[in-house]
């Protein structure tokens, strides 16, 4: 069985035949998606059955020679890393799609087809084990967001998407660089194979460099952030969903797949860099985030602000396991930046779906145009306080696992990373409950307001399935801590070992 | 002269003799059956490929000469050949129309664009310095008469007379340079050139290698003799300006490689500085000048020269994999141009040609099937995957990191994401914008598939890149 394989090409082939059932034909166009997407969804199940989750080594692996001249594999495999991104996106393709369904009048099908092949190139870039083959999914994944946002935002959508993908396409040049020096250097492309290659301190500071670059925009991180809050801004709900909850876990994916295993001595040696924009990120941008005007600027602010989190955890724990070896402390910061993406996938997918809720209804997402929306939607309203409860890291929620751990992690590491990291349990009940406090309590604003409907059966649904991951996760964390557990701790000893040659 | 001669040359003696059938059988077609022109020609560009294909090749990689070595076949010979049989082939059925609505001289268009095929060839295969004289000019000739096809046109006389007195002016330094060299090694056959270089340093020499670089330069349009390139193809009818842009870069690039590498690969200290600097200079001021414009032709002409820039990074590698980069980037660039001038033609169906950025706007909803082929062309001439442009992009970074050139290999990143901001433009321009006419685009059945095979081959190129990664490798 190639599942991992038919996880890519179900939906890359599925978006060809949505687009050739043409833009006149939308129901069809809408179904079609659907069932590729629940396809999908199914291909998940004997995935998730057949993972062995008491290894660390890769599973599902397909390995066959693709550009021989240059020893590149169509090589393909999963881990614990991998795993719960993978589920993750293929959750979230059938939301899009049924959170779409109506929102969406114009070029149905070209919608459709562009969210199919995201999806199958998404999964492509978690599962590749090729330098190259990850590159292309990398990139190749920009097209089809550049065309949802620019086809389907707002107003200055142009503005947006343009900027969005001349940043993330700058970003990633470099790493291309370092990807081909790398080959280079070691004769392929093998990613497994990189981890164990031996490099110099100096070459591993300038790979971790081109790494960096790449991967800080796609999280990302402060300064290179300015992106996001536009693209999210201008793109349809749908993109602004998938972007926040698969595609900025990318940045922090690549991080653990390559910076920390293929440059440990890198990431030891830079490790500052990071730990200080993640801590920039926490504080500064929580502060901005308190004086947004419009939704989804403000949930964007804190995308920003949350995935500081996960890149914390990533890089508190490499000064951790050099100093004091692969200690519980060094362990929960991974593990907790882990279900911090994933935590964050499910709870920032939930707010824009949210938003998205109250913009079909008086298409504005300005803070100041609402008010009392809990006396008109009350279940809205429900739903709605759960997640931003969440995004505050309130116990039970999934939100709260991951920032603890995290903050946990960085005492380990140092009282100050800590102490500013917690910061963030102040700001994000700042901005997130002064949101709320306006936009659902007090007395209803105006006309438009007080005629909003409440969730229809299919928001319902959404909304609902999301609310019990959200605290399924937060009270029962543990499935998903030990499905990534062995390849956690194999990582950890990785770092630990440095691989300058002849020290 | 033997029968072996004969053999290896086949394809060029089938296309000569072709070519002249045509022009007898044309000239007493009536004016309304002029349609089999196009017919026939494409049919001998089929046969031509046949016949090259159908050569007894027991041993691909083996190295033949003829005609007393000014002729040689290889590999390499072979695929440039073939790729620009697809080409021209395609370049026929896409300008057919073209044609009759503009009401050019079918017969002659046909006629000129099978010459300049035929220099094409005699440049790929030449060995001798004779030989690359003769196809060059065999290009050339053809190329100026082509551009003046539209003789009551300014735009396209003024361009026809420059490139004509800076073309020949280019010849004439390409020959100085050989006959410099010719005087020191005493011989014209490119081999014998590079056994006697190897023994040493010469300085009449080097100022001959310096007039060839300067003619390959400006046979490439690399900067700084570049200044044609804008002028003549925003000058020359779109039906003309695809072939320039296509057949003849295949021929440059062969010409590079019989003459620096084939020739005077022992000198590669002194045409690689020189190199760098051409292909510095290109990329920056390619990719740089191109956002400025507002015109879809110029804007690619600009494209062009830095994608001949980049091309130039495998070149001056000297090494045998930078020379395999360079050919799959030839090899990618001439299709990419060859579709995306393709669009132009097709746009231009009403007599006037679609030559502002502005009449692609709302593309998607005026033929999305057109809007979606001229999409993955533009992402392939960005370079971004998995379309073909990348993996050309790609091999020449490789290249170039391998001969240990990370401060060029970073600047060709670095633009080449400043180049994307114009393809892009264009994407935003179909894609994100209302139209401005409603006027329906008439596809000819022909046409249709020869553009959804020429915009498909950008993706198919990559996915499978592969296979043409694999013969440009064994090519060298």
């Amino acid at each position: 069985m190639h599942l991992l394989s038919l996880l890519i090409w179900l939906p890359l082939f599925g978006s060809a035949l949505v687009l050739a059932a043409g833009d006149q034909r939308p129901v069809l166009a809408r179904w079609l998606a659907l069932l590729l997407m629940l396809g999908a969804l199914a291909l998940c199940v004997p995935l998730y059955g057949g993972f062995d989750s008491s290894t660390a080594a890769m599973q599902f692996v397909e390995k066959m020679p693709w550009i021989e001249a240059f020893n590149i594999h169509y090589h393909l495999g999963v881990d614990g890393f991998s795993m719960p991104l993978v589920l993750l996106t293929c959750f979230f393709g059938v939301i899009v799609v049924v959170a779409s369904w109506t929102s969406i009048q114009q070029r149905v099908a070209q919608y459709m087809a562009a969210f199919l092949l995201l999806q199958g190139l998404m999964v492509g870039v978690f599962v590749a084990l090729d330098g190259m083959l990850f590159y292309i999914f990398f990139e190749a994944m920009l097209i089809p967001m550049f065309l949802i946002i620019g086809i389907w935002g707002g107003e200055r959508r142009v503005y947006a998407t343009l900027k969005f993908f001349l940043y993330t396409f700058f970003g990633s040049v470099f790493m291309l660089v370092g990807l081909i020096w790398l080959y280079l250097q070691s004769g392929s492309f093998d990613i497994l194979a990189w981890h164990d290659f031996p490099l110099s301190l100096q070459a591993q500071k300038w790979l971790f460099m081109a790494f960096f670059i790449a991967f800080a925009v796609k999280v990302p991180m402060w300064p290179v952030h300015t992106w996001l809050p536009d693209a999210h801004v201008e793109a349809p709900t749908g993109g602004s969903v998938i972007l926040a909850a698969i595609m900025l876990k990318i940045g922090g994916y690549g991080f653990l797949r390559f910076s920390l295993p293929i440059t440990p001595d890198g990431s030891a040696a830079l490790d500052w860099l990071i730990i200080a924009l993640s801590l920039i990120a926490i504080v500064y941008i929580g502060l901005v985030a308190l004086v947004q005007l419009d939704m989804k600027k403000l949930i964007a602010y804190s995308s920003i602000a949350h995935m500081g989190f996960a890149t914390l955890g990533f890089f508190v724990v490499v000064s951790i396991v050099r100093e004091a070896g692969v200690t519980d402390a060094a362990n929960m910061g991974l593990t907790g930046g882990m279900v911090q993406m994933i935590s964050h996938g499910f709870i920032s997918g939930a707010l824009f779906l949210c938003v998205g809720v109250l913009y079909d209804r008086t298409h504005s997402r300005q803070i100041r145009d609402y008010g009392g929306v809990a006396i008109s939607m009350p279940w809205f309203a429900t739903f709605a306080v759960l997640f931003f409860m969440a995004n505050t890291g309130l116990p039970g929620t999934s939100g709260f696992v991951g920032e603890f751990f995290v903050i946990l992690s960085s005492f380990a590491a140092n009282f100050w990373y800590a102490a500013l990291a917690a910061l963030t349990l102040i700001l994000s009940a700042g901005y997130s409950l002064y949101l709320v406090k306006r936009v659902f309590f007090g007395d209803i604003k105006n006309k438009a307001v007080a005629e909003m409907q409440d969730l229809n059966k299919r928001e319902f649904a959404i909304l609902g399935i999301l609310a019990l991951a959200v605290l399924l996760l937060g009270v029962w964390p543990n499935p998903l801590v030990e499905l990534m557990q062995p390849s956690v701790e194999q990582l950890l000893s990785h770092i630990a070992l440095s691989k300058v040659s002849g020290s | 002269m033997t029968a072996v001669d004969l053999m290896l040359a086949l394809p060029e003696l089938f296309i000569l003799f072709m070519t002249c059938v045509i022009m007898l059988v044309g000239l007493w077609l009536p004016r309304d059956r002029q349609g089999l022109i196009s017919f026939m020609s494409v049919m001998t560009l089929v046969f031509a490929a046949i016949i090259l294909l159908g050569w007894d090749d027991s041993n691909p990689s083996a190295v033949d000469y003829a005609f007393n070595a000014a002729f040689v076949r290889d590999q390499m010979a072979d695929v440039l050949k073939l790729t620009a049989f697809i080409l021209l082939g395609a370049i026929f059925i896409y300008a057919r129309q073209y044609l009759r609505v503009f009401k050019m001289a079918i017969l002659e268009y046909h006629v000129l664009s099978l010459f300049m095929l035929l220099g094409a060839m005699v440049l790929i295969s030449s060995a001798s310095m004779l030989t690359v004289y003769l196809g060059l000019e065999l290009i050339a000739l053809p190329s100026y008469a082509l551009v003046a096809l539209r003789r009551d046109d300014k735009r396209a006389t003024e361009a026809a007379m420059k490139y004509f007195v800076l073309g020949s002016l280019a010849s004439g330094l390409l020959l100085y340079g050989l006959s410099m060299i010719y005087g020191v090694t005493g011989t014209l056959s490119l081999a014998q050139v590079a056994n006697i270089t190897s023994m040493g340093n010469n300085t009449v020499l080097v100022l001959g290698l310096i007039f060839v670089v300067i003619g390959i330069a400006f046979k490439l349009g690399v900067v700084p003799l570049h200044m044609w390139i804008p002028d003549v193809y925003e000058g020359a009818p779109a039906a003309v300006t695809i072939l320039i842009s296509s057949v003849p870069k295949l021929a440059a690039f062969a010409m590079a490689i019989r003459l620096l590498s084939d020739g005077m690969g022992n000198m590669q200290e002194h045409w690689m500085s020189m190199l760098v600097v051409l292909a510095t200079l290109s990329i920056v001021l390619g990719n740089l000048v191109a956002i400025a414009q507002s015109n879809i032709k110029r804007m690619l002409a600009y494209s062009t020269i830095a994608h001949m820039g980049f091309m130039l990074l495998g070149l001056l590698t000297g090494t045998d994999q930078g020379f395999s980069a360079s050919m799959f980037y030839a090899i990618v660039y001439a299709i990419m141009s060859a579709g995306a001038f393709a669009v132009i033609i097709l746009l231009s169906q009403h007599g006037v040609e679609a030559e502002n950025l502005d009449d692609y706007k709302g593309l998607n909803k005026r033929s999305p099937w057109l809007a979606l082929m001229m999409l993955m062309l533009m992402f392939s001439l960005a370079g971004v995957p998995v379309f073909a442009g990348f993996f050309a992009k790609w091999l020449v970074i490789q290249a170039v990191l391998d001969a240990g050139m990370v401060w060029l290999a970073v600047l060709a990143v670095v633009f080449s994401v400043i180049g994307a901001f114009y393809y892009l433009r264009v994407v935003k321009l179909m894609y994100f914008d209302e139209p401005d006419s409603d006027e329906a685009i008439i596809v000819p059945a022909d046409f249709r598939a020869a553009l959804t095979l020429n915009g498909s081959a950008q993706l198919l190129l990559g996915i499978f890149a592969n296979i043409l990664i694999a013969l440009c490798v064994a090519s060298f």
